[in-house]
């Protein structure tokens, strides 16, 4: 039986600049069960933040038109949902998490007054047991609740990442999206953050979206990968059908790329040329340009999605579960 | 091959009001001609900072730097001024470490400018740079600001390639870069080595990365260099426990790794006030009475691999 939590269908977003129409997310699907964790994985401007910020109903406009798509988050669609009720789902239900833990907090507030005030702003507590439940939060993500007076700029990098998930889990939400949150943190402090983010999401039992270029951050934390590449997911499925069997040519490219710090001596294999002008997608299937295997279909037809189990990709090398080529 | 760099001792401390951040502390190593060192360690370890000193950006506190035996800290403007077209520098954020005011043409054939070749000569050599990594012919005219990262990164190296080094400090030089992109940069800075037999400094946080291009590793932490082994020897026999955790610490795309985990609790100390003794010793899982009272000093294991760390037989 499913279980969905969150339901995106058909989802496109523009943004309208002076220099034209940028197509930044160009029908994106995709389902996340209840306590389950989905990677985002692409690189700068494949559309995993616009995607992000389209459930929060934070696409800034101007210049972002969302201009088709349902997203339903517990049988309710927030993309029709008034402002006032989306109030209530932001921070309360569905929180996020953001890359920069510096800019992300407010300098001038202490840490566990801006835990307090989504506690105050959504469940109703009085300030005296908001600040004992952000206390509580603060040891929660093992910082002594003693230093709930403390700023921002007392703390560390990895210490600022752990007060912004406090604050993203305070209200107890259903769905976490975690924009690249380890980014910007170095590799010991990641696997400490990355350890805390996992444990803490089996005890609140809540769903997420990992927002990250790192394959090996999806490999430690997602159950679910969705590869995204010009403003659609190419290639989606379990973490074993992406790791143990991508098919993808871009996904696979984003495999040879990486070196292998396990093999005695290593060696990488780029993906051929850039991403794509945003303003100036190519005609058919947006990656066909570096694509090492493009046909000439690729150069004139966007792909139909097929999936096999769950396991779907869009892509002219695969149709009807059986490889063409 | 012969050592073309070789550093004593070398110290650089910047006072700031609460004392002297300890940025390099007493750390000494060479470099081979034609090899690629690869520095690792985390933010704020000194590992950058010593990528400086060694092309004198930035002047040491104390200890030598000899540049094919010479001795650098006691070189005048003069001498220093030749030496600068044998040692250059490709920086990490491709944004801010070019003009962008000045074309992309400017931007490359200004060492040249400077060590006075003439107009003409100078935009034939840097058709011929550009060509070589990989900037098409047109892009001449174009500013900073028409160009993504990856190319902009080219842009630098193109720069650093101009007066044709001996020695590259390479800081974080794809760290800025996606993916895909990291792929092309790092092929294209083996590729140049070979081809002009170029000796590389490799600074970053990346281990990975830092495996698959260099010949020897240095591990730093806090202004000391922890360990230091041939690349294949430093990751099939990790002494030093904190190059351990920092190896446990990459997560790996691959599927069912059944790996130790090995989470180091806390932060890094301040560099202001270094910790006594061992400076690990306040993470280090497997700390003893002697390592919070004595330094362990780096010493050769064998093979040249290097260890500081008391608990290491």
């Amino acid at each position: 039986m499913k279980d969905t939590l969150l339901e995106i269908k058909d989802l496109n977003v523009i943004y309208k600049t002076y220099e034209g129409t940028v197509a930044a997310v160009n029908g994106v699907d995709f389902a996340l069960d209840r306590g389950k964790t989905l990677g985002l994985v692409g690189e700068s401007g494949a559309g995993k933040t616009t995607t992000a910020l389209s459930i929060m109903g934070l696409v800034p406009s101007p210049p972002g038109i969302i201009q088709r798509g349902r997203v339903t988050f517990a049988g309710q669609d927030l993309l029709t949902l008034p402002e006032k009720d989306m109030k209530k789902i932001r921070g309360n239900r569905i929180s996020m998490i953001f890359q920069d833990p510096m800019t992300s907090l407010n300098p001038v507030l202490s840490v566990g007054l801006q835990i307090s005030e989504a506690l105050v702003a959504h469940q109703n507590l009085s300030e005296a047991e908001a600040e004992r439940k952000a206390a509580e939060m603060l040891e929660k993500v093992q910082i002594p609740g003693a230093r709930y007076r403390e700023y921002p700029h007392e703390f560390s990098g990895g210490m600022r990442q752990r007060v912004v998930i406090a604050m993203a889990l305070a209200c107890n939400p259903r769905l976490i999206i975690a924009d690249e949150p380890t980014t910007a943190l170095d590799v010991t402090i990641q696997a400490q953050v990355l350890e805390l983010m996992r444990s803490l999401k089996e005890e609140f039992a809540t769903a997420m979206i990992m927002i990250t270029h790192d394959l090996g951050v999806v490999g430690e934390v997602c159950d679910d990968v969705a590869v995204m590449y010009a403003g659609r997911i190419v290639e989606m499925g379990s973490l074993d059908q992406i790791f143990g069997n991508a098919m993808h040519p871009y996904t696979l490219g984003l495999f040879r790329c990486i070196p292998d710090i396990e093999e005695e001596s290593s060696t990488i294999h780029p993906i051929e040329g850039l991403m794509p002008e945003p303003l100036d997608l190519p005609k058919g299937c947006p990656f066909h340009p570096r694509c090492p295997q493009c046909m000439e279909v690729c150069r004139q037809v966007v792909p139909e999605a097929c999936e096999d189990n769950g396991h779907r990709v869009l892509c002219h090398l695969f149709g009807g579960g059986e490889r063409r080529a | 091959m012969p050592e073309l760099i070789v550093v004593e001792n070398l110290r650089k401390y910047f006072p700031v009001a609460a004392g002297n951040v300890h940025a390099v502390d007493d750390v000494s190593f060479t470099i081979d001609e034609g090899e690629t060192l690869g520095l690792v360690g985390e933010s704020g370890c000194g590992k950058s900072t010593t990528g400086r000193l060694l092309i004198r950006l930035i002047e040491p506190t104390s200890g030598r730097i000899l540049y094919r035996g010479r001795d650098m800290a006691s070189m005048d403007k003069q001498e220093l001024h030749g030496l600068r077209k044998e040692m250059q520098i490709i920086f990490q954020d491709p944004f801010s470490s070019i003009d962008p005011r000045k074309s992309i043409g400017e931007t490359i054939g200004k060492p040249l400018e400077i060590f006075g070749m003439g107009r003409k000569e100078r935009e034939e050599t840097v058709d011929a740079l550009m060509e070589k990594v990989g900037l098409s012919p047109r892009l001449y005219y174009k500013y900073p600001h028409e160009l993504d990262g990856g190319r902009r990164q080219r842009v630098g190296i193109a720069r650093a390639l101009s007066l044709s080094p001996s020695f590259i400090v390479c800081d974080e030089p794809v760290s800025a870069l996606d993916v895909s992109i990291q792929s092309q940069i790092l092929n294209l800075l083996q590729e140049l080595q070979e081809t002009m037999k170029l000796t590389y400094l490799f600074v970053s946080h990346d281990l990975s990365v830092v495996k698959h291009i260099s010949d020897r590793i240095a591990v730093m932490y806090l202004g000391k260099i922890v360990e230091s082994a041939p690349s294949l020897d430093l990751f099939r026999n990790t002494l030093h426990p904190y190059s351990q955790a920092l190896l446990a610490a990459v997560p790996i795309p691959k599927l069912n790794r059944k790996r130790e985990r090995f989470i180091l609790s806390g932060g890094v100390p301040s560099p202001i006030n270094p910790p006594t003794g061992c400076r690990f010793h306040t993470r280090c899982p497997w700390t003893m009475d002697i390592c919070s009272q004595q330094e362990p000093p780096l010493t050769d294991r064998g093979g040249g691999h290097s260890v500081a760390c008391h608990k290491v037989p």
